[in-house]
């Protein structure tokens, strides 16, 4: 998996709650079409016109904006469905970091699997970082440093984020989950052994 | 001991290994997989691993078969027609258990895991699909996962999870005639938000939940996810144990007394805390309808659409306005004013025997005045459907009896969409942006409710159709 370390980049603000996985990326795109084509399908709704022209009031197509990789949005940010397409998406549209006060639970799990850092803030600080990302100077970057865990802004503002270590040092050395938990393989062993004679109907 | 929840009993049965970051490696009991998670199982290929323990997997196709063929070679997307074969050889050749097309215990996988007692109280249960909170109803931690995790359970039968918090949503007294269990997880969710339990697992008590039926509380907690919950569980109790006697997958003779005297021991103690707890009264709760674009965007049928105005912050007016424009709704009509161009009754959520029977009673002796589509949960739903003689009640009703159980329209992906602009009473789980069609309006509502807009052609309060 591709590691995180250092992001630099700038900062869209998507002002928006309740942004769904079907909004991120509507089924029937994620149905016909390899992971590596979802990019150009993130946020159609959003992004196109019917006619399929660019719709120039979203976020993502406004100049300043176009090739953000990080992306600060409302509250639940990809509730819904479990569809990892929905951060193979956005990751292959270029956003690497997600801000938002919550995110939908599933969502927030696959994006640690597509070396995607979703970070979550309390709803005040989020609104700073938008505002931020509204008026600073056009193309002005943002810092998300997970090695320090934490963001640094354009106005020469530190704020602190919290990530859980080992999903952090998944991130940072692009560890293999299932690599990492075959080292405990004793322990499943003996969990099992443990449990057949407890709940044996669950073996049988 | 000190008092525990029933959610806090599973998760302690499940540690595998405890680490001090807060992470824990709970084992995975059984393992619920779709036409949907074949990228799961190519995953492995590529690593060249077998699945840790096939015996726990059961597979299902469900999410691209059409609802009017049972034939798979009919499915016109090559694409989709491959998954669902693809399904076939994955598990034949894992040696995971296929409940396959053509057979009547294929269905929706929600559907299913219960109807064949695969779920059951105390488990651990996961599928790639986010409606697995719906066998939380049976006393289980039911969730659903991405694909990677899935791959990993696949890999390993374990998942690493950071505990989630507890929340306990307690609904007394007696639900109203035409109330059903629909109306009140659309009740919950209007009132918590659709993040309203995120990061937490849910437990539904009360009077309330425990008068219902398991097909009732598997609508309760099959919307869990739409309040932003982990899970949703209700305790096992004497509805629990007669529901699960005697199906194939549950346990039996001895195996069965041991398991039921464990199961008896699952549910909240006395004195046991959670996290945040909330509370609704059953008699308050009407017939619900869903006006926006999420599913916290419910009201009972005897409101009028919601004026932006009156939001509590710019935030929520901009979204309100948004739903509204997408929805093509006008601020002060009354939601029954408001007409419906086409009705679908299906999907994990509201495609159980219950459901239809209640469509069914709404139906019989009247005329569907718009399209109305009935899709059963089961090959087995279907079979008993048409023993009691509701298929005959839609037929003659002029509903559509669809032949090939499934998710249909819920999701689309079979090709079941809507018409861009259409209006759509359905009894799924989900109203998002584009859910049922590019441009399709979803209004989320109960089985009986869908019936009374297929027979009136607008939203109607059901109640006067039952009285």
């Amino acid at each position: 998996m591709e590691t995180f370390t250092v992001l630099t980049g700038v900062a869209a603000p998507l002002a928006r709650e309740n942004v769904d996985t079907d909004l991120i990326i509507p089924i029937p795109r994620l149905v016909t079409l390899a992971n590596v084509d979802l990019g150009r399908w993130a946020f159609e709704a959003l992004r196109y016109h019917k006619d399929g022209s660019e719709n120039l009031d979203f976020v993502l197509n406004q100049p300043r904006y176009r090739g953000a990789s990080i992306l600060i949005a409302g509250r639940n940010f990809g509730c819904g469905s479990s569809r990892e397409g929905a951060v193979v998406a956005i990751r292959r549209m270029g956003i690497r970091c997600v801000i938002a006060s919550s995110f939908g639970d599933i969502f927030f799990n696959n994006c640690f699997q597509n070396s995607v850092l979703p970070i979550a803030l309390p709803q005040e600080e989020v609104d700073r970082l938008m505002e931020e990302a509204r008026t600073c100077t056009s193309g002005a970057a943002f810092a998300v440093d997970l090695e320090d865990r934490e963001i640094r802004t354009p106005g020469q503002r530190t704020v602190a984020f919290e990530v859980d270590p080992n999903r952090r040092q998944g991130l940072l050395k692009g560890l293999d989950p299932i690599a990492t938990t075959s080292l405990r393989e004793s322990e499943i062993a003996s969990f099992q052994d443990r449990d057949r004679k407890a709940r044996p109907w669950i073996y049988s | 001991m000190n008092a525990r929840t029933l959610f806090e009993k599973i998760w302690q049965r499940h540690i595998v290994v405890d680490r001090d970051d807060g992470y824990t490696l709970l084992y995975i009991d059984r393992h619920l997989m779709h036409d949907g998670s074949a990228a799961g199982f190519s995953r492995m290929r590529e690593r060249g691993i077998k699945l840790r323990r096939p015996n726990r997997g059961f597979a299902t196709p469900d999410h691209y078969l059409l609802s009017d063929s049972g034939n798979v070679a009919d499915i016109p997307d090559p694409h989709h027609r491959r998954l669902v074969e693809a399904i076939t050889t994955n598990t034949a050749e894992s040696g995971v258990t296929l409940f396959p097309v053509g057979d009547e215990r294929q269905g929706i996988a929600h559907v299913v895991g219960p109807e064949q007692g695969v779920t059951q109280p105390g488990l651990t249960l996961v599928c790639g699909d986010s409606h697995t909170s719906t066998h939380g109803a049976l006393g289980a931690l039911a969730f659903g996962i991405g694909s990677s995790e899935v791959a990993h359970v696949m890999a390993t039968q374990c998942l690493w999870q950071r505990k989630p918090k507890a929340m306990r949503v307690n609904v007394d007294g007696t639900l109203g005639n035409g109330v059903t269990a629909k109306d009140v997880i659309l009740a919950i969710i209007a009132k918590i938000s659709a993040a309203g339990a995120v990061g937490h697992v849910i437990e539904y008590t009360g009077s309330a939940i425990r008068d219902l039926s398991i097909e009732g509380r598997l609508t309760i907690c099959n919307m869990s996810i739409e309040a932003g919950g982990k899970a949703g569980m209700v305790a096992p109790d004497d509805t629990t144990l007669a529901y699960l006697d005697g199906r194939p997958f549950a346990p039996k003779g001895a195996e069965w007394d041991k398991a039921v005297k464990f199961w008896r021991s699952l549910p909240t103690d006395e004195g046991a805390t959670f996290d945040h707890d909330v509370s609704l009264d059953a008699a308050a709760i009407t017939p619900m309808v869903t006006w926006g674009t999420s599913p916290e965007d419910a009201l009972p049928i005897t409101a009028s659409i919601p004026e932006p105005s009156t939001a509590p912050d710019t935030s929520k007016k901009d979204s309100m306005q948004r739903a509204l424009e997408y929805m093509g709704l006008v601020p002060g009509t009354p939601l029954e004013q408001v007409a419906v161009d086409r009705v679908f009754i299906g999907s994990c959520t509201n495609s159980r025997i219950e459901d239809l029977r209640a469509a069914a009673k709404v139906a019989q002796g009247r005329k569907a005045v718009i399209p109305t589509w009935v899709v059963a949960g089961s090959g087995l739903v279907k079979r008993q459907a048409e023993a009691e003689g509701l298929d005959k009640i839609f037929r003659d009703a002029g509903f559509e009896w669809r032949e090939q159980p499934g998710c249909s329209m819920c999701v689309g992906m079979n090709g079941d969409t809507g018409k861009p602009g259409q209006r759509i009473a359905s009894t799924s789980n989900r109203n998002f942006v584009g859910r049922q069609g590019l441009g399709v309006r979803t209004h989320l509502v109960s089985p009986a409710m869908a019936a009374a807009a297929a027979v009136s052609g607008r939203f109607t309060d059901v109640r006067r159709l039952l009285s």
